[in-house]
């Protein structure tokens, strides 16, 4: 009997189950039922399990059970920082690092309206930043008193000014839960975001899986339950570069478009390319995850075309007979709306260009130049993604597509944006098997054989 | 003790990176620590920097010509985001053409500027004038 690990992912729509034979290192089946998140999580769990057992003809025995989640809106956090474009900033970035929902961010010091909003929010956890180290403290210090005056019942993850610390655990004391980490930002400009991603991924694991509908999933898996978009981006940092004793491929980037959101992930520097450019804005992280709640393919349907008008949606249609509005409102409408004839398999995917489009040209870094009396300068915000090498699809419809080259080729460096930093020519990758999530969770056990399947899996188109 | 901190920077569209180095390492040298925002700094950065890591002092350089644009209404933007007297030097080549110093510093300081200094000064001047001013205070 081969021994093999079962992998699940909760989405939010779909319940979604990897089976691998860890010997060989190939995926035996994948499978999927609806999300029970509603009730209770293992129906929808069960179900898809059953399927997959009629599925699969061979004995095996599961030795090893991981899942990582997105059930019930995936893990909600608030950012509070100090200065918007530093701590505050750098805050998000290590929330969205940590594969979260940054439902809204913080800045300066917090009023009582303000924490309101934040305790009548429905946030999980709750991050804390604000000054360098050794820099500003009045402002967390005074968020941190405020934060206590409203007994807020959310972990507070507390990644500021490392002098403020002590302050912070005698104002909390056993009123609120802490968890103290490093500064998201030690020193100005500099961030820090792996400590805070780290401290994050713990509570999710400890806590989340008490949510409502999500008691009963402990009994049934092994552990590391992590939210889905943080395996993805754990996948994307193996593939690029690689484990103790396997070769990443370099850097990369992943688009990934759902049903709600689009998510892009690049794994690189993104230091300029060419000579003479100078650096502006805060330091950027090396995997670096963006996510766009406005652009997906049904839920934020109606935002993609406020987004995007109706004349970039119509340049990526092949039929111009289509009412553009009235499509967009059918799929917001009806979330479980599958395209099956070529008219609205040609629309979904001139929403995907359009969310491919947008959603890399707000993750990629742009130009800018100053006119001086030195003549003109160019300087770079963000990252240059210009010659990355690679660009890797996943999520349903790209999976799913025909044409899935055409919807990731969307992402890539036109005319029409000259001073965005998008990949000019990137070779296309495709996660055919859509194991990304299953393969980061893989990464957290065998780092080596998730690399080694990755390679197999992810097929160049 | 913990060291003083002091926001520097090349402030407006002006990339001259030497004299940025030099007081940086000098100012390091003489015991402070040093938040160096680089060239082509706005005002904003300044301020932001400054907030963030509670600096005693900014110190702006600009050496192409356009100082006095690029200074003006920095301490009202200082005194409007709370850094209230904080200290601000200004120095390099900061105006146009062969103008007369005292007329230049007098406009400098009627800004809101601290201290002004003209071409070829020394670092150590300024870090002196800084013990000082930071002394005076306590």
């Amino acid at each position: 009997m081969m021994d093999a690990y079962l992998f699940i992912d909760f989405g939010s729509t779909f319940t979604k189950l990897t089976l691998v034979d860890i010997e060989r290192e190939e995926i035996i089946a994948t499978e999927k039922a609806y999300t029970t998140v509603e009730t209770d999580v293992t129906i929808g769990y069960d179900k898809a399990l059953k399927k997959l057992k009629e599925k699969v003809a061979v004995e095996y025995n599961i030795t090893n059970k991981l899942a990582c989640s997105s059930a019930a809106g995936g893990l909600k956090i608030i950012a509070i920082g100090f200065v918007p474009e530093l701590t505050s900033e750098a805050a998000k970035r290590a929330a969205l690092g940590a594969g979260a929902k940054v439902i809204k961010t913080y800045s300066f010091k917090l009023n009582e309206s303000e924490l309101e909003e934040i305790k009548n929010s429905n946030a999980d956890i709750i991050l804390l930043s604000g000054g360098t180290d050794g820099g500003n403290s009045e402002t967390i210090i005074h968020n941190a008193e405020m934060i206590n005056k409203f007994n807020l019942k959310i972990p507070v993850v507390v990644a500021g000014n490392k002098s403020c610390d002590d302050e912070i655990k005698s104002i909390f004391g056993d009123n609120i839960e802490y968890h103290i980490t490093e500064n998201t930002m030690p020193n100005l400009n500099h961030i820090n975001v792996d400590p805070a991603r780290e401290t994050i991924r713990n509570i999710f694991m400890e806590k989340i899986v008490h949510a409502k509908g999500m008691e009963n999933v402990e009994d049934s898996i092994s552990g590391i339950l992590m939210p889905t978009p943080a395996s993805v981006l754990k996948a994307a940092e193996v593939l690029s570069m690689g484990s103790r004793d396997e070769e990443g491929i370099g850097d990369l980037a992943v688009l990934d478009i759902g049903g709600a959101t689009t998510d892009v992930h690049s794994i690189a520097d993104g230091h300029p390319t060419n000579a003479g450019i100078f650096l502006r804005g805060l330091e950027e992280p090396h995997s670096k995850r963006t996510v766009e709640g406005d652009l997906g393919m049904r839920y934020s349907a109606i935002s993609v075309f406020e987004a995007a008008g109706a004349k970039t949606i119509k340049k990526y249609l092949k039929y111009d007979d289509l009412d553009i509005e009235e499509e967009v409102n059918n799929r917001n409408t009806n979330t479980s709306f599958v395209a099956i004839d070529e008219k609205e398999i040609d629309f979904d995917e001139a929403m995907a260009k359009v969310c491919a489009n947008i959603s890399m040209k707000r993750h990629a870094g742009f130009l800018d130049t100053v006119y001086s009396p030195l003549g003109n300068i160019h300087t770079q915000e963000g990252k240059d993604l210009m010659k990355l090498p690679y660009l890797l699809g996943t999520g349903g419809v790209i999976v799913n597509s025909r044409n899935p080259k055409d919807i990731l080729s969307a992402a890539t460096f036109t005319m029409e944006d000259p001073t965005s930093l998008k990949p000019r020519e990137p070779k296309i990758l495709l996660d055919k098997e859509y194991i990304l999530s299953a393969m980061g969770l893989l990464a957290m056990v065998n780092a080596n054989m998730a690399v080694r399947m990755l390679k197999k899996y992810i097929v160049e188109i | 003790m913990e060291k003083k901190k002091i926001v520097l920077g090349v402030i407006g569209s002006d990339c001259h990176a030497v004299g940025n180095k030099i007081l940086d390492y000098s100012l390091t040298d003489a015991g402070f620590k040093v938040v160096n925002i680089g060239v082509l700094s706005p005002q904003e950065d300044f301020i932001n920097a400054a907030l963030e890591t509670s600096a005693e002092a900014i110190f702006v350089s600009s050496l192409y010509g356009h100082g006095e644009i690029d200074c003006k209404g920095l301490r009202e933007k200082c005194d409007e985001a709370g850094l209230n007297n904080i200290l601000l030097y200004v120095g390099g080549n900061i105006v146009v053409g062969k103008q007369e110093w005292k007329d230049v510093e007098k406009r400098f300081l009627d800004m809101g500027f601290d201290r002004v200094y003209p071409p070829g000064t020394s670092a150590e001047k300024g870090i002196s004038d800084l013990r000082e001013d930071l002394g005076k205070r306590g």
